[in-house]
């Protein structure tokens, strides 16, 4: 199924989605990075800062030590794996669900909702529909226009996996 | 680069698929497979040439670098005996006073856990539950109003913080009069929160009877009461602490090694400030319904003779009776009595209360001292409710000797923040929670370090952000929340409010002997200084300070 509707992919649509894919792995992987580079990183100030429904939850995350340090373990290295599969193509659909995972938390955690302000400034203005998930949109036809089969990893892993 | 080349050229062999041989398929199958690892490389070279700009910034740094943390809380000394103590004034602060000790009411209580229910973020009750016990009873209360002194002997004997189910402790014992309350054997230290115009006379006497004394600050109301406290404190040996917590912010500690390593160059200017802009902010308290002659003492509120008479000499020999009153003292009034720091008759005005926080706060980084002299202006501008205490104030202090000027400015109608700032030829610190300094581009300290483009200068160079182990490499996005408060606001997992650590800190040196941060002669510094401040504004002149003879003197 999916090594048929690879096939039919016209080449420049092969090459756009993986340029997609990639550049959203780079997004990844250096937000990622950043984190692993920032001594005693840690999204305690985020999370408080959150608003909207689910507010209490992640405020609940962020007061309790051993689950804020498990956000924290998780936040760094999730992204940063998620970046670097992204990238190479690995194991892609698995990437593609853990960056859509990411994107509905920091959406639920931050949604721009009318009336609601956030001490961090955002660099652009909001109105229900921000970055976070437009990229989730883009994380979700990538999930669907698979491409690591053709460019990527998955091509010697699976098929080797397969034979 | 090779891959990618090859990679477009793959097209056209689309339909020799088929016909490939093995090694060539799985040549081509290598290169699509790892046709985006370059893009690694990329991220890698990236990554390489910021961490080394990054790892510029910090060795440039390093003149930042402090080898110790900032001493973490020291346990309470295991065998420390329980100290007795007296609560003296049991209106606002002196409720807040009592709630930093771990006793409040068993409403406050329930109001706290209520409000834990109603929004599971709200932790207060949790964190007043968890603060350490310091190992002390409330012995007895004194107040002149009968629903503050109720309200403490409930908050007194509400041993185990509960809420209105609660089971109590002992009961403290009211008095009538604080001098009762200071003759009372089982009292061993009071807490003294009362209106202005008592602090210093309640400090002496709870000295000369050796109680040790926690006192609200401005430590004096009157200059002559301000020599004869230091005195008695001295002879008495009692452990005085002057009521300025700010002496317990962690980076006014880390400011004051900035300053003593001279990270500043030469300081010239220190800017602070007081902004608020609602009534409360304005002393305009709210009057409780149950006040009125027959729960309120009104005759023990006057003051005391000796104290009112000094305050009354210096207004009339120094032609400022319009400043005085204009109720006749005796007169009960409910305004005067929960608003008094409206007028001169029981208060000290912005430079006592307000004024001497940031005065506190300098002095602890920069051991200034009492200053060289004092120029005040101001007036009512905005509260004309008929108070005689300035609304807008402006005091600048000469430090003649340190070639440098304290200016501090208020207004109780703007709100719009002022950072403190110390202002040095070399750099510039804003001082509040966290620290910034931002290097100066004409500084010759860092003269090199600017033409080599170590340093940007004119840009915030150094964060010190509190529990932070690592200075300097601080995100933007953490300071941002640090600032605000949200970042670090626990310490080993708790929150601590500064209050409670200095009464910790007084509770810790009546066990140990030793001299807590604001001591009398800290309190001294301040005191004076608040009063040169006060009359340079009475007065419309000049005050000076004869070192030598320990006097104000006019201009």
């Amino acid at each position: 199924m999916r090594s048929k509707r690879n096939d039919n992919y016209s080449t420049i649509q092969l090459y756009g989605l993986v340029i997609l894919r990639v550049l959203i792995g780079w997004y990844f992987l250096y937000e990622g990075l950043a984190k692993v580079f920032t001594p005693k990183w840690t999204a305690y100030g985020y999370l408080m800062d959150s608003q909207g429904v689910f507010a209490p939850f992640f405020r609940m995350i962020a007061e309790n030590q051993s689950m804020m340090a498990a956000a924290d373990f998780i936040n760094i290295w999730g992204l940063t794996l998620v970046g670097v599969m992204l990238i190479l193509g690995l194991l892609e659909k698995a990437s593609y669900i853990g960056a859509a995972l990411f994107l509905i938390l920091y959406y639920l955690s931050h949604p721009p909702l009318l009336h609601v302000e956030y001490l961090l400034p955002t660099e652009g203005s909001y109105l229900w529909v921000d970055k976070n998930l437009v990229m989730l949109a883009a994380v979700a036809v990538l999930y669907f226009f698979p491409t690591a089969m053709r460019i990527g990893m998955d091509r010697i892993m699976l098929k080797n996996k397969s034979k | 680069m090779s891959e990618k080349e090859i990679t477009p050229n793959d097209r056209g062999n689309k339909q020799d698929n088929l016909n490939q041989k093995p090694v060539s398929q799985g040549r081509r199958d290598a290169i699509k497979a790892l046709a985006t690892v370059p893009v690694l490389g990329a991220m890698a070279y990236g990554v390489y040439r910021k961490r080394k700009q990054e790892m510029r910034n910090i060795t440039s740094a390093d003149m930042f670098h402090f080898n110790s943390e900032v001493s973490p809380l020291t346990p309470l000394s295991s065998d420390g005996k329980t100290i007795r103590l007296g609560i003296i004034g049991s209106g606002i602060r002196g409720k807040q006073l009592m709630i930093a000790l771990g006793f409040a009411t068993p409403q406050y209580v329930e109001d706290l856990i209520q409000a834990n229910k109603q929004n599971s973020s709200d932790n207060r009750y949790r964190d007043f539950r968890e603060q350490e016990d310091l190992k002390i009873v409330i012995t007895a209360v004194c107040d002149i109003f009968d629903v503050h002194a109720e309200e403490a002997i409930a908050a007194g004997s509400n041993i185990n913080r509960e809420g209105l189910k609660g089971k109590n402790g002992t009961t403290p014992k009211r008095y009538h009069s604080y001098r009762e309350l200071l003759a009372a054997d089982d009292v061993d230290a009071v807490v003294i929160a009362s209106p202005d115009h008592w602090h210093g006379q309640m400090a002496l006497e709870a000295a000369r009877a050796g109680k040790h004394v926690y006192l609200e600050k401005p430590m004096t109301w009157t200059v002559p009461e301000t020599y004869a406290l230091r005195e008695e404190v001295k002879k008495s040996g009692v452990i005085f602490q002057l009521g300025h917590q700010n002496r317990q912010v962690e980076a006014y500690t880390r400011a004051r090694e900035i300053v003593a390593k001279g990270l500043l160059g030469p300081v010239s200017l220190i800017e602070t400030g007081t902004n608020r802009n609602d009534p409360n902010g304005a002393w305009v308290y709210p009057i409780h319904p149950d006040a009125n002659p027959q729960t309120i003492d009104w005759k023990q509120f006057e003051g005391d003779p000796d104290r009112v008479k000094e305050y009354m000499d210096y207004m009339t020999s120094t032609g400022l009776a319009k400043y005085v009153g204009p109720d006749p003292r005796d007169r009960f009034s409910l305004e005067r009595f929960f608003r008094w720091r409206c007028w001169w008759d029981y208060s000290t005005g912005l430079s006592g209360d307000l004024l001497t926080h940031e005065y506190d706060a300098m002095n602890q980084i920069m051991d200034l001292g009492i200053p060289s002299s004092a120029t005040s202006s101001g007036g009512v501008y905005f509260f004309r409710d008929g108070r005689t205490v300035p609304d807008v104030l402006q005091t600048s202090f000469e430090f003649a000797d340190r070639g440098l000027t304290m200016f501090y400015s208020a207004t109780l109608a703007s709100q719009f923040k002022r950072n403190r700032k110390i202002m040095g030829h070399d750099a510039t610190m804003e001082v509040g929670n966290t620290l910034t300094v931002t290097i100066d581009p004409r500084s010759e300290q860092y003269r090199d370090k600017i033409e080599n483009g170590t340093i940007k200068p004119g840009e915030p160079f150094y964060h010190y952000v509190p529990g932070k182990s690592i200075d300097a490499v601080t995100s933007a996005t953490e300071l941002y929340f640090a600032e605000r408060g949200l970042l670090y606001s626990y310490v080993d997992g708790k929150r601590y409010n500064t209050t409670y650590l200095h009464l910790r800190e007084w509770l810790e040196c009546i066990r140990s002997g030793q001299q807590p941060s604001c001591n009398i002669d800290r309190g001294f510094e301040e005191a004076i200084t608040a009063h040169m401040g006060t009359r340079a504004y009475l007065e419309g002149r000049t005050m000076y300070w004869d070192a030598e003879k320990e006097e104000i003197i006019r201009g």
